[in-house]
């Protein structure tokens, strides 16, 4: 294949990369964004949203579209529950201080792992695809001095890789519009500019802050459904989410959703492009040299405000 | 109307009022004067259920403020203008004012309302309320609270890093609240500012009660201020 069509295939890639890892990250960013609090629990949600879609869809049989059609559904609404219970019971006890909201989501981190390591077990295992055609891509090249289309061979994506990607900005565009053009959105950014102000016009902080938290958990766990046809479930498989969310977050610009999202694309397809071409390694060095760069050249990330 | 039974309120272990009472009623202005670190906002903030009370009580017209979660407080009828304005920086004017209207539900009318005591607003309705002028930012911040409907209103320093047209137009707006029947509890440091408008003068030293005088007194005799805030 020449290099066009590799570069292509290496894009697409990257763009499903990068469409869950936005997802993951704006949960990431909104948690931080809003409660102040540096989620390091954030990639178990994730993880427990992929073992979750594997569970519901494994509970119907027939059409594997059933299964997952049930797993979008509910595994984000199961997994945000389980966050606002987590908050309730141990975040807003400690009085989201920041210190110790870091120790204790590692404590979650670890009981989200282990149970689930007790219970669904070491394995890793799929969840089908609801529609998985091959969609061969066409390329150009010239004879003659006039562009012609063919189908080099091996160039070639799933409709389910480009349905998630569509899925992804679709959500995206969902947080935007409850975040700008909502009351519930209204009063986050609220709560985010200044609490004090925020409850002395009655806002139900504590109610916010439970709300945020699902919410945060709800698409991580969201993400997960979508990349589990792809990836497989794993009792493990939070580590690089968490690590990859906080890249882009920080890149961004902490509590920035913009600068969450175009920090997304660029380091999933930086990490696809890389990973084809290169190897998966040297994408890692390049994005954690990227944060490196970043916080001491633009500490406040490059769409952050800086704080006075 | 606003009753403070001796508060004793403090940050974590260092006790800032002391036994502190004061009582506002309705249609008047109180003013609360007292130098720097006196406990002017503390007591503004342990009114807002915004610190917790060590012993006493903060009730108003029968309900007491002081056992209803912080959240609820402003819904009893308080509107609260902090010092520094403190608006919501990164939402606009009418996001702003939007908030304030959400505590009590309130619609159109009482936005009217408001927006007529500050045209102003009106002209700046989509702006930013960081790119206001400081006191465009001043009239956005009580309007926010104005939005509340309040029977209580705490106004904390409105006159701070204000030029003397803008002063006018906040002392104008409070006496208007004033007929209107709110109680009015103004915090100052600068005396000169708000005395024409006050009708009592409370004064505060080291986080307790000094003592309370008809602002007639101090616009006969001056003395009193400069012996309780006097440099």
């Amino acid at each position: 294949m020449e290099f066009g069509p590799y570069l292509m295939l290496a894009s697409l890639e990257g763009a499903v990369t990068a469409a869950v890892l936005a997802l993951t990250a704006v949960g990431l960013s909104l948690v931080f964004g809003v409660m102040r609090v540096v989620n390091v629990a954030h990639g178990e949600f994730f993880m427990l949203g992929a073992v979750l879609a594997w569970w519901i869809a494994g509970l119907v049989g027939g059409n594997p579209a059933i299964g997952f059609a049930l797993a979008i559904v509910f595994v984000p609404l199961l997994v945000g529950a389980v966050a606002v219970l987590v908050d309730v019971t141990i975040l807003k006890r400690i009085d989201y201080d920041p210190e110790r909201t870091i120790v204790a989501t590692i404590g979650i981190l670890y009981i989200i792992q282990q149970v689930t390591l007790m219970t669904y077990g070491p394995e890793a295992r799929p969840v089908e695809a609801p529609f998985n055609t091959r969609l061969a891509l066409p390329w150009f090249e010239f004879s003659d001095g006039r562009p012609q289309m063919y189908w080099p061979w091996g160039l070639s994506t799933t409709s389910y890789k480009l349905g998630v990607i569509g899925a992804a900005v679709a959500v995206l565009i969902g947080v935007w519009v409850l975040m700008a053009r909502t009351k519930i959105g209204l009063v986050m950014r609220a709560t985010q500019l200044d609490r004090e102000m925020a409850l002395a016009f009655g806002i139900p902080v504590e109610k916010v802050y439970a709300l945020v938290f699902g919410l945060g958990a709800g698409l991580a766990a969201l993400a997960a459904v979508l990349i589990v046809p792809i990836q497989q479930a794993h009792y493990l498989m939070g580590h690089d989410p968490l690590l990859l969310s906080f890249i882009v977050v920080i890149i961004g610009g902490l509590g920035s959703l913009p600068g969450t999202v175009l920090a997304a694309v660029l380091i999933g397809l930086s990490d696809g492009v890389i990973s084809v071409f290169f190897s998966p390694t040297l994408a890692k060095i390049l994005a954690t040299l990227l944060v490196a760069l970043v916080l001491v050249f633009r500490p406040q990330g490059l769409f952050g405000a800086r704080r006075a | 109307m606003l009753e403070l039974k001796s508060l004793d309120v403090g940050y974590g272990k260092a006790q800032v009022l002391r036994n502190f009472s004061l009582d506002v009623r309705a249609g008047e202005i109180l003013c609360l004067l007292g130098r720097n670190g006196a406990g002017k906002t503390t007591t503004m903030k342990a009114i807002m259920g915004l610190l917790p009370l060590m012993s006493g009580q903060v009730v108003l017209d029968g309900q007491i403020l002081s056992e209803m979660a912080p959240h609820k407080v402003p819904g009893a009828g308080i509107g609260y203008v902090p010092q520094g304005r403190r608006l919501f920086s990164e939402l606009t004017v009418a996001q702003n004012l939007e908030i304030g209207l959400m505590v009590k539900g309130s619609g159109a009318v009482v936005l009217d309302g408001v927006l007529e005591l500050f045209p102003r607003l009106r002209e700046r309705w989509s702006q930013r309320a960081q790119t206001l002028s400081g006191g465009e930012q001043q009239m956005l911040a009580t309007a926010r609270a104005l939005c509340l409907e309040p029977s209580v209103l705490l106004l904390d320093e409105p006159t701070e890093g204000l030029q003397p047209s803008m002063i006018e137009a906040i002392r104008q707006v409070i006496t208007v609240m004033r007929a209107r029947g709110v109680a009015i509890l103004l915090v100052e440091q600068r005396v000169d500012a708000v005395l024409s408008v006050a009708d009592r003068v409370a004064f505060i030293e080291n986080g307790r009660n000094l003592e309370t005088v008809s602002a007639d007194v101090i616009r006969a005799d001056h003395s009193i201020v400069e012996r309780y805030v006097g440099v």
